[in-house]
């Protein structure tokens, strides 16, 4: 039993990651359809901006400045690759836009290969080590922050969501982007604002990966980054609960058939539920049904 | 004989076939001159590997408009069936007898056991994901992708993680060269058969395809199938050159690598994923001199390219060794009036 909490504490600090990174995923998707296919390697850059924030500093930081810092950077990061890589190709036939994504992906992965190096880098302890005891388990600190601030960032993002006036004007534009427009919505500022909160997003989940696996390197986001992905679809894409949930479903599947059933399948069964809800139902757990229209 | 008279009089055939010949005579001059390195050489069976697989994933991406991101899994699937039938028959004695000749048997025997194999499983993963469309089919396919790869890594006939080796290495570059031209020959005259025209009308619109009477799921996945089962022999072919199979050659960046040459040359384009293979399977060699900037190169190559020309190189247009004959035809008989008009 008591091995049991501790799988469970584990699958839900997994699935809090996933659960942030898929946000981005489907965040991006809802609004201008794209799999932004790069989102994993801006997880991978906000492991490496925080590295080096702590490396760097003279004086030791707060976790929760170098945390928001990484984000920062990784949000004007994800600004900059819309602008750059995504804007001129809004019109041009999806399988176009999609290839791009894989490109920038290719392109800052190797561009982190050249600036930072092919030798992973060691996390520095970014918080003591102490474990807390929650029902007489012994859980590492890093884990209980990694749950609660994921948890507290989620909700923000969904209040944000709900009650402000630019998270009004985002579900607007991925409702209906020419509507949207003429209601007076500046797509392009929401469209910005929409890769600045995924990025920022992902790369609280790329510090908290690299913290958890005490490693940053330049492939650090290509697993985790698919299924994250895998997540946003299974919770329905362009829904942000369903990436929540989606995200918590994969971690917690994944961390109980490697803890029960053997680690070796872990990948092939997380790949398994997915093709599962999308034959049974393709639009994912929370996601809206889409009418076909001829 | 009649038949024979009207294809020889037929120029554009003629032409072509001539041309493929001959491209093929002296490559092989050059190779067996040293002209060609040997390291170089092998790049060029890698091209031609790349253009198998280009081209089957052009009837699924590019005819049908079927995102796919799974093809690796089919070459997978093809690579292991292929080498598993090679290691089974290279040291059956009546194969050892034979000689060269047995190499090419066993060629044929295992490249057909990876055509059916992978077409099975074409049909398996294509039945139901084509109920899907646009980004989610995708999905599904990079989601089946993986999971044929999680069973090849956990099975013990395949080898497992640490992978597959003792694969007799009997492709050379005469073998693979009439391969390819075999597959993309089949491929351009099932594309411009009556079947190739059904699948091309469900990429334009398929609600009206349906409306005239086309047979959209029959269409779709006969689609799916031809492009997995060539995907297959593609894998045949890359199982023989290299001698060693490892799951981990055929993860998601490899469909991605496939997509990326049916992509850049113009999906629908044949002659534009031949040229885009030939040319993307070079250019990373070429760049070793740039050593750690190649694959940066490669993808800024790859970002700025689908920037300026998002349609790919050729777009859906197709050219041909007969083009290039009428052109430079042209030119000289441009020429020779030029000279005449200058004499008089």
């Amino acid at each position: 039993m008591e091995q049991f909490i501790a799988q469970l504490i584990n699958g839900l600090n997994l699935g809090s990651i996933y659960a942030l990174v898929a946000i981005g995923y489907t965040m991006v998707y809802g609004i201008i359809r794209l799999i932004n296919f790069a989102h994993g390697e801006i997880m991978m850059f906000g492991a490496y901006f925080a590295f080096y924030i702590v490396f760097l500093f003279p004086f030791e930081l707060p976790f929760i400045v170098v945390l928001l810092i990484s984000m920062i950077l990784a949000a004007l990061m994800g600004i900059l690759i819309e602008k750059i890589a995504y804007k001129r190709l809004r019109k041009a036939p999806r399988i176009s836009a999609l290839i791009t994504a894989i490109g920038m992906s290719l392109f800052l992965q190797n561009l982190a290969l050249l600036v930072f190096g092919a030798e992973p880098k060691v996390m520095p302890v970014l918080i003591s080590k102490e474990p807390i005891s929650i029902l007489g388990i012994d859980v590492p600190t890093i884990t209980v922050v990694t749950i609660s601030l994921s948890i507290i960032f989620m909700v923000l993002l969904t209040v944000f969501i709900r009650q402000t006036k630019p998270g009004k004007s985002m579900r607007a534009v991925s409702q209906d982007k020419e509507a949207a427009m003429l209601m007076g919505i500046n797509v392009n500022s929401v469209i910005s604002l929409t890769f600045a909160i995924g990025s920022a997003l992902g790369a609280l989940g790329g510090v908290f990966y690299s913290v958890a696996f005490s490693q940053v390197y330049p492939n650090l986001g290509v697993m985790p980054g698919l299924k994250a992905f895998v997540a946003a679809v299974v919770g329905g894409i362009g829904s942000i609960g369903g990436a929540m949930v989606g995200g918590y479903t994969i971690g917690l599947v994944e961390t109980m058939t490697k803890a029960y059933i053997s680690s070796m399948w872990s990948d092939a069964i997380v790949f398994g539920i997915l093709i599962i809800v999308l034959l049974f139902k393709p639009s994912g757990l929370l996601g809206k049904n889409e009418k076909e229209k001829v | 004989m009649n038949k024979v008279k009207r294809i020889l009089s037929n120029e554009k055939i003629v032409v072509n076939t001539l041309s493929i010949i001959g491209v093929f005579l002296v490559l092989y001059a050059l190779i067996t001159f040293g002209v060609i390195s040997k390291y170089n050489s092998t790049i060029l069976v890698l091209v031609l590997i790349g253009v198998i697989l280009a081209t089957s994933l052009n009837v699924a991406t590019g005819f049908l408009g079927q995102l796919a991101l799974g093809h690796a899994g089919f070459m997978a699937i093809g690579a292991y069936t292929a080498a598993l039938i090679g290691i089974g028959l290279k040291d059956a004695a009546w194969i050892v007898n034979l000689g060269e000749i047995g190499n090419l048997i066993i060629f044929l025997i295992a490249a057909l056991g990876a055509f059916v194999a992978a077409g099975i499983a074409g049909v398996l993963v294509g039945t139901p994901a084509l109920r899907l469309r646009g980004d989610y089919l995708g999905i599904m396919t990079l989601g089946f992708g993986e999971i044929i790869r999680a069973i090849i890594t956990n099975m013990d006939f395949t080898g497992g993680a640490q992978g597959l080796t003792s694969i007799p290495r009997i492709m050379s570059f005469p073998l693979a060269y009439f391969v390819t031209v075999f597959v993309v020959v089949i491929i351009y005259l099932f594309m411009n058969s009556r079947h190739g025209r059904a699948i091309l009308s469900i990429r334009e619109d398929e609600i009206a395809s349906e409306s005239v009477g086309t047979n959209i799921t029959r269409y779709k996945i006969l689609g799916f199938v031809i492009a997995s089962a060539f995907g297959g022999v593609g894998g045949a072919v890359y199982a023989f050159q290299v001698g060693y199979l490892a799951p981990s050659a055929f993860t998601f960046i490899k469909s991605i690598d496939i997509l990326v040459v049916v992509v850049l040359g113009g999906m629908g384009s044949l002659s534009g994923g031949i040229i885009a293979a030939i040319f993307l399977t070079f250019l990373p060699e070429y760049l070793r001199d740039f050593n750690q900037y190649r694959l940066l190169m490669y993808s800024v190559l790859l970002v700025i390219t689908m920037l300026y020309r998002p349609q790919g190189l050729l777009g859906t247009k197709e050219v041909s060794f007969h083009d290039l004959y009428i052109k430079i035809k042209n030119k000289f008989s441009a020429k020779k009036e030029a000279d005449e008009n200058g004499d008089s």
